[in-house]
């Protein structure tokens, strides 16, 4: 286990460039993933709401 | 907006547009072609052994020289610091000399940039070393069996140094 | 072509398909990542640092498929004035920035232990670094006008000429003399990376791949919501301003 972690001495290098992949790929699909899910519900209650006064 | 979009003789406004779209990336096309054609020379990162010969560098000119270290050529001088090399592109070879930290790459047969200039015995003197690797990778124990069978391709069998070759015991 | 145009149809289709590539992603982003850190080789050169390849390669080439993703549907939306077009260009540019940056960081820190250096002005990190600049040139025209019509007009004349951009990355280590290495994988003779390592490089292509598909349906969705609540807002003014 701690060999996996040294990566043959260049630990610092392979883990962060590792590190960096998963915080920006996580971070853009979260916020694309709850911007989408807040627009679409607002988008329907709107429409919910409109056929409800017709 | 465009004269025609009544007239059936004349382009549809889609196909106008397609052919200026078409037009328009023909000139930028040429346009980048032509800048990057103009640029070429300083786009090169680095001067190869053979560039040296036929682009006329001048002894003290601050430049970037690449290539291969050549096989058997890499010694440490008697001082103890300094390294000598040959960097071959297989047509022509340079000896460059350089003192410090050497990248984990460095070896003989691997691509090697070397920043300095060359002093007035035409010995590349460097301030410092970039290992450049190329396209090929592979698990250590297929490099042992090619390398084994013989079959590993000679990319650096040392050249005939196209300059005098300086005896490495005499420089310093 | 205006078929496809419909909005509703669109919709559908990405709430059909996007749960499929989510789980494919995901799927993908499991396997890559345990043969990439565990059940790959070393490089009998470059040692464990070759593992960063896994990570660097396919960011490289999903930032330039994305731009490329960009230049059509830019070019799409100047001829044919298909409304989803824009749509889609738009959703596309962030996770271009994330693919590029992400290509130039694991680049840097993958330069330092190989070559020696964080960074270098060679032709093919130079023009990566001209890529990112572009896109964010790009989402800046989109936000630097309040009609969308001429912002989609003028981001989709940009998108087009960035393109030239393009081939110039790709061929910018045959053209010139660079440190960066040429190609390993598109290159007349096949590919010169060992199996073992191409598996790997293969299933994490694969993950970006299904990362862009399922983040780009998520985002033309929340564009086309976000379009429908600003058109009924518009809607509520106008029926104010009507006299009873």
């Amino acid at each position: 286990m701690s060999g996996f972690l040294a990566m043959g001495g260049y630990a610092p290098y392979i883990w962060t460039a590792y590190a960096v992949v998963a915080v920006w790929l996580t971070g853009l699909g979260l916020v694309s993933w709850r911007r989408m899910r807040q627009l679409e519900a607002a988008a329907d209650a709107l429409r919910a709401q409109r056929r409800a006064e017709r | 907006m465009m004269p025609g979009q009544k007239n059936s003789g004349n382009l549809k406004p889609k196909h106008q547009r397609l052919v200026l779209v078409g037009l328009a990336a023909l000139a930028i096309g040429g346009a980048a072609a032509l800048g990057f054609s103009a640029l070429q020379d300083t786009m090169t990162y680095f001067y190869s052994p053979s560039d040296v010969q036929t682009k006329g560098v001048e002894p003290g000119q601050s430049i970037r020289l690449g290539g291969l270290v050549a096989a058997n050529s890499v010694q440490r001088l008697p001082d103890g610091l300094t390294l000598a090399f040959t960097v071959t592109d297989t047509a022509n070879a340079v000896d460059v000399r350089y003192k410090g930290l050497v990248p984990d790459l460095f070896k003989e047969g691997s691509g090697v940039i070397a920043e300095g200039r060359f002093g007035p015995d035409r010995v590349f003197v460097a301030d410092s070393l970039l290992a450049k690797h190329d396209e090929n990778y592979m698990p250590p124990e297929v490099a042992d069996s090619i390398k084994r069978a013989g079959e590993w391709k000679p990319a650096a069998t040392p050249a005939q140094p196209a300059l005098p070759a300086t005896p490495a015991s005499r420089s310093n | 072509m205006h078929r496809f145009a419909n909005p509703a149809r669109f919709l559908r289709l990405a709430r059909l398909i996007q749960p499929w590539t989510a789980a494919a992603m995901f799927a993908c982003f499991g396997v890559g990542l345990y043969l990439a850190l565990v059940a790959s080789p070393i490089d009998y050169l470059q040692r464990d640092t070759v593992r960063i390849m896994y990570i660097h390669v396919p960011a490289a080439w999903m930032a330039m498929q994305t731009y490329a993703v960009i230049a059509v549907a830019s070019l799409v939306s100047i001829v044919w004035r298909h409304p989803l077009a824009d749509v889609a260009a738009r959703a596309a540019a962030p996770i271009g920035v994330a693919f590029t940056a992400i290509c130039l960081i694991t680049g840097s820190l993958w330069g330092k232990p190989t070559w020696g250096t964080w960074w270098v002005w060679d032709a093919r990190l130079t023009s990566v670094l001209v890529l990112l600049f572009i896109y964010m040139g790009y989402m800046a025209l989109w936000s630097a006008f309040d009609d969308r019509q001429r912002a989609a007009r003028a981001a989709a004349v940009l998108a087009l000429v960035g393109a030239v951009n393009l081939p110039i990355i790709k061929f910018s280590v045959d053209w010139w003399n660079t440190l960066h290495q040429p190609a390993s994988i598109l290159r007349r003779g096949g590919p010169t990376i060992d199996p073992s390592m191409l598996k790997p490089l293969a299933v994490m292509g694969l993950a970006y791949l299904f990362f862009f598909i399922t983040v780009l349906l998520m985002r033309m969705r929340a564009d086309l919501a976000a379009q429908r609540l600003e058109a009924a807002a518009e809607r509520r003014v106008m029926a104010q301003e009507v006299p009873a």
